[in-house]
Formats: structure tokens, sequence, C-alpha cells
């Protein structure tokens, strides 16, 4: 099984470039205008989109994205709405589209139906944020068969034990966490990113992105040295939550995306 | 419902570990660290000497004698916990929670608090043993309990309110949950109910039994007998776990039943739960009477 998001990284290993993924709140400010911002990044050059499913109690992650849910949820989002945007961006792009969410609408949706209707509305692959592997058996069976990608998070905290397992149960690629805290932008990036990667290739070959707390070019260029691809979210959601009402979002938003590109230099 | 959780932390269908990755190392310690520890007689024998003399252990167990006559039904007895230092058993759990951070070496205790009790307990608990202290609250439950937040602030406490979402207790938690996720190395979250990832629910239960071992014991003094019915109230739910301590089926073996009672309020939220506790069944709407539990 290659999804496009398997085939997204065979191709940037081919061209001998990063990648560069970027995370939005599906239905802030709207469920209508989300399609529309992907779209924008697409253009300014992000290789992979996560679309996050808003949630009322997002412990993973910092205030930034938790104000962003909490939009998307007064605007009506529910999962079904998140499939439909998918359903709306996939009719207009290839772009890998990697759902990102809490296991509670999962479990509300429907594990079973909720893998059936992602592969059918163009999604590739899942990022569950609070399915520990030891509880991630039947959920990776379900995505598998249904020909999604399951992408798992290690972070500087998990155990060489822990490691292996979410090497194990991951494909697609491996997210690494690069602090421990939650997402959100910060100032310069935690140290502890270097031994966790080293740890991650010595028990995998899947290829790795490195996420939480990346905002700048600059940011993208030091952790460019030594993954496949970075990941920015709290960044782009805050963009988003600062020109909500501006006429002008969908251009800023491919620009900072072309922006935080270019910190990859020539292997973009 | 069974007694004791498997490996994993699974209570039958419920329980587990769903936490983001960055917490499942600490809490794999906790797990390690607690098990350790109640293993360890000196802990016990610790934990045993504050229970008695700083909480006020054993309560006693109260013959309500104008509440039976007036009812005339049964013979109604009160197992007062509201006796205990602080005024509510949360004492209990805080206390062994705290022991357990300190064995673990950490400096700095964490907490979510909903009414403000578990908080007022948890900010007595770091004075009496020298931990710095943050409490997270909602800020719509520290409008509405003021006293309990003044308390806090008085025990050396930072009561930290919490504006998102609701700004009640599930978001003081989430709040809480990212404190720790970000100050792991030095911090213990001291949560305050049989929720969260396992080995909390397993803890604060195993904390609380205290509270069933000693009312069977002052009723079969008193009365000679075990009761017919056991009623407890149920919120977040430690309080109803504190009465189904493990081997509880024998040792309650002559009560026919319990009754859960729960506030109006969570009613809703527990629905469910209680309702495939007792039945197995699918949930209906809010249960009148109360739902009863099986113990």
């Amino acid at each position: 099984m290659t999804t496009r998001i398997g085939r997204l990284f065979e191709t940037l290993k081919h061209q001998n470039r990063k990648g560069l993924i970027a995370y939005l709140t599906a239905g802030d400010p709207s469920p209508l205008r989300t399609p529309a911002l992907v779209a924008a990044m697409v253009r300014g050059g992000a290789d992979l989109i996560e679309l996050g499913v808003p949630f009322s109690d997002p412990v993973a992650d910092g205030p930034v994205i938790q104000r962003a849910g909490e939009r998307a949820l007064k605007a009506g989002t529910t999962l079904a709405t998140v499939l439909d945007i998918a359903r709306q961006v996939r009719a207009a792009s290839e772009v890998p589209l990697l759902l990102f969410t809490y296991l509670n609408p999962v479990l509300r949706y429907g594990l079973e139906r909720l893998a059936a209707d992602a592969a059918a509305a163009g999604i590739d692959g899942c990022l569950l944020t609070d399915a520990s592997v030891e509880e991630a058996q039947a959920y990776v069976e379900t995505m598998h068969r249904h020909g999604l990608d399951t992408v798992f998070l290690a972070a500087p905290t998990s155990t060489p034990r822990r490691i292996k397992l979410v090497a194990q149960y991951s494909t697609g690629f491996v997210y690494l966490v690069s602090r421990t805290g939650v997402t959100g932008v910060q100032e310069s990036l935690s140290a502890s990113v270097a031994p966790l990667v080293q740890a991650v290739r010595a028990v995998t070959g899947l290829p790795l992105a490195v996420g939480f707390g990346i905002s700048t070019p600059a940011h993208v260029a030091e952790l460019g040295r030594q993954v496949e691809a970075v990941v920015v979210g709290s960044a782009f959601v805050h963009l988003i939550e600062r020109n909500a009402g501006s006429r002008t979002l969908e251009t800023q938003l491919e620009t900072f995306t072309r922006e935080l590109k270019s910190g990859f230099g020539d292997s973009a | 419902m069974t007694s004791q959780p498997d490996a994993g932390g699974h209570f039958g269908p419920y329980g587990g570990r769903y936490v983001p990755e960055v917490l499942m190392a600490p809490i794999e310690e906790l797990e390690a660290a607690y098990l350790a520890a109640r293993g360890d007689p000196a802990f016990q024998t610790e934990l045993a000497g504050l229970l008695r003399n700083f909480a006020g252990r054993p309560t006693p167990l109260y013959f309500a004698k104008h509440l039976t006559e007036t009812l005339g039904g049964a013979r109604i007895w009160l197992k007062r916990e509201d006796l205990l230092h602080t005024g509510a058993h949360k004492i209990n759990n805080c206390l062994g929670q705290a022991l357990l951070a300190r064995r673990m070496g950490k400096r700095r205790i964490i907490a979510e608090t909903g009414a403000g009790q578990h908080g007022v307990a948890t900010a007595t608990v770091c004075a009496l043993l020298g931990f710095e202290c943050v409490v997270y609250m909602g800020e719509e439950d520290m409008r509405r309990q003021r006293l309990n937040v003044f308390r806090m602030r008085m025990l050396g406490a930072r009561v930290q309110g919490v504006s998102n979402g609701s700004a009640t207790l599930k978001d003081a938690i989430s709040e809480a949950m990212r404190d720790w996720v970000t100050n792991v190395g030095e911090t213990y979250y001291l949560l305050g109910s049989a929720l969260g990832s396992h080995p909390y629910p397993m803890m604060v239960r195993d904390f609380h039994k205290i509270i069933g071992e000693e009312a069977r014991r002052q009723i079969l003094d008193a009365e000679g007998r075990l009761p017919d019915t056991l009623i407890a109230c149920v919120g977040g739910g430690w309080n109803s776990s504190a009465l189904k301590p493990a081997g509880a089926a024998t040792r309650w073996a002559s009560t026919r039943r319990a009754i859960a009672a729960a506030h109006r309020a969570c009613c809703k939220a527990l629905t469910a739960t209680c309702y495939r506790m007792s039945t197995g069944r699918s949930p209906s709407p809010t249960p009148s009477p109360p739902a009863s539990i099986t113990l």
C-alpha cells in the first residue's frame, strides 16, 4: 500500500529536497473557507496538509489551536464537515491529506465508518494525538484495511521500548515532537530533537517529520538538515486568526508558506 | 465491572491510557512508582499515620435518628466524611498522592478543581509537605466558589484561572494537563477524581477504599450485620468507587444493592456510564429513579 503520503516522500527523496507540512484547523474561521485556505498553502509550496478536526478539550494543543477549535466548533464544524472539506480539496488537488484528530470525535463517528468515509473523501492517513500505541491495534488495523496511513508521535520523553512500537505502528512517516510541551510558537528549538532523530532512525527507515514550536524559516532551515519534513501548525493558525476578516488572508497564507519553504534553501 | 484493572488499566470496557505521547513515559513512571509505594510498608505506615493524626480518621458512622424516624423505613447510618480536615473525603487521596510525589522526588504539585474542595485539600497537603502548589480552576467556578479560592490562596497555593472553553472543570483539567506536559520533569499532577489515564483511577480508588473498609467494620460493630443498601453520591465518581474496593463482592456479600445517586447536573454526563455499569445495555435519558450500580 502506498498512499499519496508515501509517494510524496519518494518524490522528495528522488528530487533531493525536503517537505513542508502545513497544519490548519478545519472549519476555522468557517467550513466554507477551509478549501480556499488549503489551496493557498498548496500554492505557497506546502507538500502535505494536516486537516485538524476541532475538539473541545485539546490537551495536546496550546491556546492558539484551542481557540481555532472553539471557532470551528462554533461555526458548526463536525468530523463529517471535515470529511466534506477533504472531498472538496481532493476534487481540486492531489496534495496528500492527513487527518489530525483526538480520539473522542472518532469514537463518536465510529472507527470503521470513519476509515471508509475518509478513504472515500480522498484522505491519505490519520494521526490520533491521544491514541497511545498500547490502545492502537484496532485503529491501526482498520485504517490499513482501508488503505490509510497511520502516523504516530514520538516524543523526547519516549522510552526506547515506546519508540520501537511507534515506529512499528507508523506508516507514511513518523512524527517527532520537538520538545515536551503542547503545540505552539516558540523562539528557539529544543536541543532534544537531535537525540530523538537518532533514536528513531535506529529503529526505522521511515521518513521523519518534526513538529511543535516551528514558526520561522530559520527553524525550518535548522530542522531541515536533520529530517525529511518539517511541520508548521500554530504559526499558520495564528495568521488565520489575526486575518480571518481580511480579504487578503489567502494571499498572506500563500506568502507565509513560501517564506517558510525558503528556509530549506536549495534543498526545497 | 471488575474490581482490579488489567495490565493496561482497563476496568472492563472502560479505563486504559489515552494521552499524548509526551505523557506516556511519565505515566509509566508514575505507575511503577505507585506500585512500589503500594507494596512498601513504610509508605503505608506514614500514610496511615497522616490519615489518623492529620486528616482525622477514622470518621464516625453516625445513626441518623431523626431522619430514620421521619422517613419511617430503613435505619439510616451516615458515614461522616464531612468531618475530615478540609471538610471532605478528598484529603484521603491527596495525602496518598502527595506522599507518592515526594517519594518520586517532585518539588511541584498541580491540580484541577471544580467546586474547590479538591483544590483546598491539595493546597493543604502541599502546605503540610512543602510543595509548590498550582491549582487550575475555571473562572466561572472561581466566581461561584470564592470562599474556596480564598482558602487555597491562604494555604499558599496559586489559583490559576482558566477562561478557555466553558471555563469550568473540564477546561481546568485540560489546562492542568498542558502544564504537566510542559513541566513534567519536576511536576506531579495530583488528579482529583476517578478519571484520566491509568493508573489514576486505580490510585484514587485505592486511596479512598479506607472509607468502605471503615464503614463495613463500623456497621458490623453497631448493628452486627451488613446493611441492605449502600447509597453514595456520584460526581466525578471517586466517592462511589471508594465503596467498591477489591474483593467488595464478598465483603459486602449480604448487601443486596448499592445505589449511586447522581446529582442531577451530573446525570446527563454519567447516564451512559451508570446505565451500562448497571445493565450492560445502551443508556436511556436521565435516569429516574437514580441508576443502581451492582457492587
